[in-house]
């Protein structure tokens, strides 16, 4: 029994019912199909994280946000006047995240690539872009380059998902997808 | 009252005082029995607050009764993950470490002082880190992510509990040393004490790593260091984290082992395969804080594919194996007993009506089914992008770390409370329904939040209809209703967790005493024997098939395959991202 010593002193020697054997073979075999199945997304799959990343101090990550929102702003929204900016197709853009609000919203275009940076100015937070259900952790110090090809227009919500003090379930930001070509400044919502 | 034979042993010049077990005829320390009923105690008093507090969380994430103010919530919440993950699981697995060693090895327990010592530590640093915590100002949640910090206080007495465990371990060590030398089994210690000195090595593992972490980030709180790297710490404090989740398998698949060779005889297919399957989480555990870095920036992809599947799965195939030969070590031993008629009689005719034998069985296949398949898919690297940090992640483990670990060291409590603490359940039919009110009410709460998570629901956040944002969100209508059903599962937990506590207290209280004349019956129902006392030496031996164990194995199997690929399936739909 499993809680006395093994009857057979020598137990290392005692031969594997075949039908053990089988499972553990199917069960091997299983975790390289796991595996390889990760190794094969890196090669084919569209939907991997970037590995993108560079270290930066958080004051020059909230400068080139300020640039590039006032550079391409096109109006305001929420009861704050978060900016909207509408940067170019396939372009840079910007999204930080700081006690609580993710900044600026954005307005994109359907089926454009855009390589969105990432960073946080304070605490961790966490990127979850919704419904779509993209999940990204958001570090202070380390700018996050991620390319981006949204696939359906509409308005999608930016959600916080990593605990980052009381504020927590109020930093809610927002991502626009709009017809490719569509005029700028589109209705605020 | 209860001691059939008192004697002192003089052994290696010490004294010790043992009384003889009436069930196994083995020798027990009595100052081993003395701190496995101390840990035990403190554990479930832990297990008692901190599962009052799971009620309030689950009740305040159902929208519709939301319970407490956000800041109660979120110090409710680091308080429930403390007392429950550490507290909970680490007191009691003191108390296993200390029966598998001096109890099944017939042998003294090494150092009880130090094992005091210990204790006392674990229980300072416990209280420490909860006063810390309920006075406010530490509402950190148990992982105390930088640069969030918490008062000094939190991380000391974290450091003073791991320091305490870490004690425990080297007196478990102490004691394997000291049978061996005295010879008080012969030949290799049983298949539970293996288990338990997997469990012990993997948790020396994750002590060290949580002081490599956690004494930086206390001198950091109280100034002395300036910044803590946060990816780095995420990288150390979850090889902490995570592989003690490696521990908490160990411990409940050693007590799977023990649970059914005490009440159905059952003996290992092959000790082989099943050590085999021990030294895998030995040998892999320590990669996977991976689990935590895969939507992290500045990781490779490499590093991540190899990590996060414990170079190549080997861990998963460890517990497939158990996921096998435990069910296959019940069949053989009920057909062994007399039940051969189909491939069912002997599951059919198993004990159900023991605490002890059908909280082990739940605890098996809601681990196998609802927390290892979920695992390997969260854990799946790119399929890790829509589940990260959702409630997919707390449903996830509360079907591991509650409803396998918590579930099968509830089980063996009813088996530690007539061999330990030398009393009788008290209310036996009352202890018969706890199991399935405790399992099915967790089997609720891990597919519902699992459900949410699915939804895109964020874990950790008070507020799923974001009121007091300023841009208007709300997760779509089911997820409310997940959350709903996910406050009615609490509730259920919640009175199969209480009456199981109120059991052991009132079973070690005023349980009727045990001794030779009623330890058999005090064990609970067990399978009548319908034929003698087989002989063969392996569970499986000679013409014994186990048609049962392959369809379950099977139909698992179909499962997970399934369930992996629908996540493909859906990641493939998610926005194109590199
Ligand atoms: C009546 C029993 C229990 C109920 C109703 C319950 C419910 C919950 C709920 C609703 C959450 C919060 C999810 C969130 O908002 O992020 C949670 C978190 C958690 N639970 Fe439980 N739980 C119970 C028992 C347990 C047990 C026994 C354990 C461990 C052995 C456990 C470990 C945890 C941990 C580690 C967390 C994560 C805390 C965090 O995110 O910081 N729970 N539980
Ligand atoms: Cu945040
Ligand atoms: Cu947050």
């Amino acid at each position: 029994m499993a809680i006395h010593p093994p009857e057979k002193r020598v137990w290392w020697n005692e031969p594997i019912e075949k039908d053990e054997i089988i499972w553990i073979v199917i069960a091997f075999l299983w975790g390289l199909v796991m595996f390889g199945a990760m190794v094969y997304w890196h090669i084919e799959g569209r939907q991997n994280l970037s590995t993108q990343a560079y270290r930066i101090d958080p004051a020059v990550f909230e400068k080139r946000t300020e640039a590039f929102t006032k550079q391409f702003k096109v109006r305001e929204e929420g009861t704050t006047g978060i900016p909207v900016a509408r940067p170019p197709a396939g372009g840079d853009v910007y999204m930080l995240s700081r006690l609580w609000e993710w900044w600026p919203v954005l307005e994109l275009e359907k089926g454009r690539s855009y390589r969105l940076h990432l960073s946080s100015l304070d605490w961790q937070h966490g990127f979850s872009l919704q419904p779509v259900n993209i999940n990204i952790q958001v570090h202070p110090g380390i700018e996050h380059v991620i390319t981006l090809t949204p696939t359906e227009t509409g308005t999608f919500s930016v959600v916080c998902n990593e605990f980052c003090g009381i504020g927590h379930h109020t930093m809610v930001g927002r991502i626009h997808v709009v017809e490719p070509g569509s005029a700028a400044g589109g209705k605020p919502q | 009252m209860a001691m059939a034979t008192a004697e002192t042993g003089v052994i290696g010049g010490i004294a010790a005082r043992f009384r003889i077990c009436p069930a196994s005829g083995l020798k027990i320390d009595l100052a081993a029995q003395r701190l496995i009923k101390a840990n035990a105690v403190a554990a479930i008093v832990f297990l008692a607050i901190g599962g009052l507090f799971g009620l309030m969380v689950a009740l305040t994430r159902w929208q519709a009764v939301h319970l407490l103010p956000a800041d109660m919530f979120y110090l409710v919440l680091t308080a429930h993950g403390l007392d429950v993950l550490l507290l909970w699981i680490l007191f009691f697995e003191m108390a296993v470490l200390y029966f598998a060693s001096a109890v099944l090895l017939n042998c003294r327990l090494a150092a009880p002082r130090i094992a005091w010592l210990g204790f006392v530590l674990m229980l300072g640093g416990g209280l420490l880190t909860n006063v810390t915590v309920l006075q406010g100002q530490s509402s950190v949640m148990f992982t105390s992510y930088p640069p969030l910090q918490a008062h000094p206080n939190f991380y000391l007495g974290l450091i003073l509990f791991a320091v305490g465990a870490l004690l425990g371990c080297l007196v478990f060590l102490g004691t394997l040393v000291i049978a061996k030398e005295e010879k008080t089994y012969e030949g290799s210690i049983p298949l539970v004490t293996f288990g338990a000195l997997t469990a012990c090595i993997i948790a020396i593992f994750t002590i060290a790593s949580g002081a490599i972490i956690l004494i930086p980030t206390w001198l950091w709180s109280i100034g002395y260091i300036s910044e803590i790297n946060t990816v780095m710490y995420k990288l150390v404090w979850w090889a902490m984290g995570h592989s003690s989740q490696q521990v908490n398998v160990s411990a409940h698949v050693a007590i799977w082992y023990a649970i059914i060779a005490i009440l159905l005889g059952a003996k290992p297919l092959s000790e082989k395969v099943s050590r085999t399957a021990f030294f895998l989480y030995i040998l892999f555990l320590q990669l996977a804080s991976a689990h935590h870095l895969l939507v992290e920036p500045g990781v490779s992809a490499e590093w991540r594919v190899f990590n996060t599947s414990y170079f190549m799965y080997m861990a998963v195939l460890g517990s497939m194996i158990h996921g096998m030969t435990v069910p296959g070590a019940i069949e053989a031993a009920q057909r062994r007993n007399g039940y051969t008629r189909g491939a069912f009689e002997w599951l059919r005719k198993a004990p159900w009506g023991n605490p002890a034998f059908s909280g082990m069985f739940l605890s098996l296949v809601m681990f196998g089914f609802l927390g290892g398949i979920s695992g390997v898919v969260l854990g799946t690297e790119q399929i890790n992008i829509m589940l990260h940090n959702t409630l997919y992640v707390p449903g996830h483990f509360h079907a591991t770390v509650v409803a396998g670990t918590t579930l099968a060291f509830m089980a063996v409590t009813y088996l530690l409370l007539p061999l330990i603490f030398q009393r009788q359940v008290i209310w036996p039919r009352l202890a018969k329904w706890q199991p399935y009110l405790f399992g099915i009410g967790v089997a609720g709460i891990s597919l519902f939040m699992m459900g949410a998570g699915t939804l895109g629901v964020a874990r950790r956040h008070w507020d799923v209809a974001f009121s007091d944002a300023t841009l208007s969100f709300a997760y779509p209508a089911a997820a409310f209703l997940m959350l709903a059903l996910n406050g009615l599962s609490a509730v259920m937990a919640a009175i199969g967790g209480a009456l199981f506590v109120v059991i052991v207290v009132a079973s070690v209280l005023w349980g009727k005493p045990v001794d030779a004349s009623n330890i058999v019956e005090s064990l609970g129902p067990m399978p009548q024997r319908q034929v003698g006392d087989a002989v063969s030496s392996y569970g499986n031996a000679g013409t014994w098939k186990l048609p049962g164990t392959y369809i379950l194995v099977s139909v698992f199997f179909t499962a997970f395959v399934l369930y992996y690929f629908v996540n493909w399936k859906y990641l493939s739909q998610l926005w194109p991202m590199g």
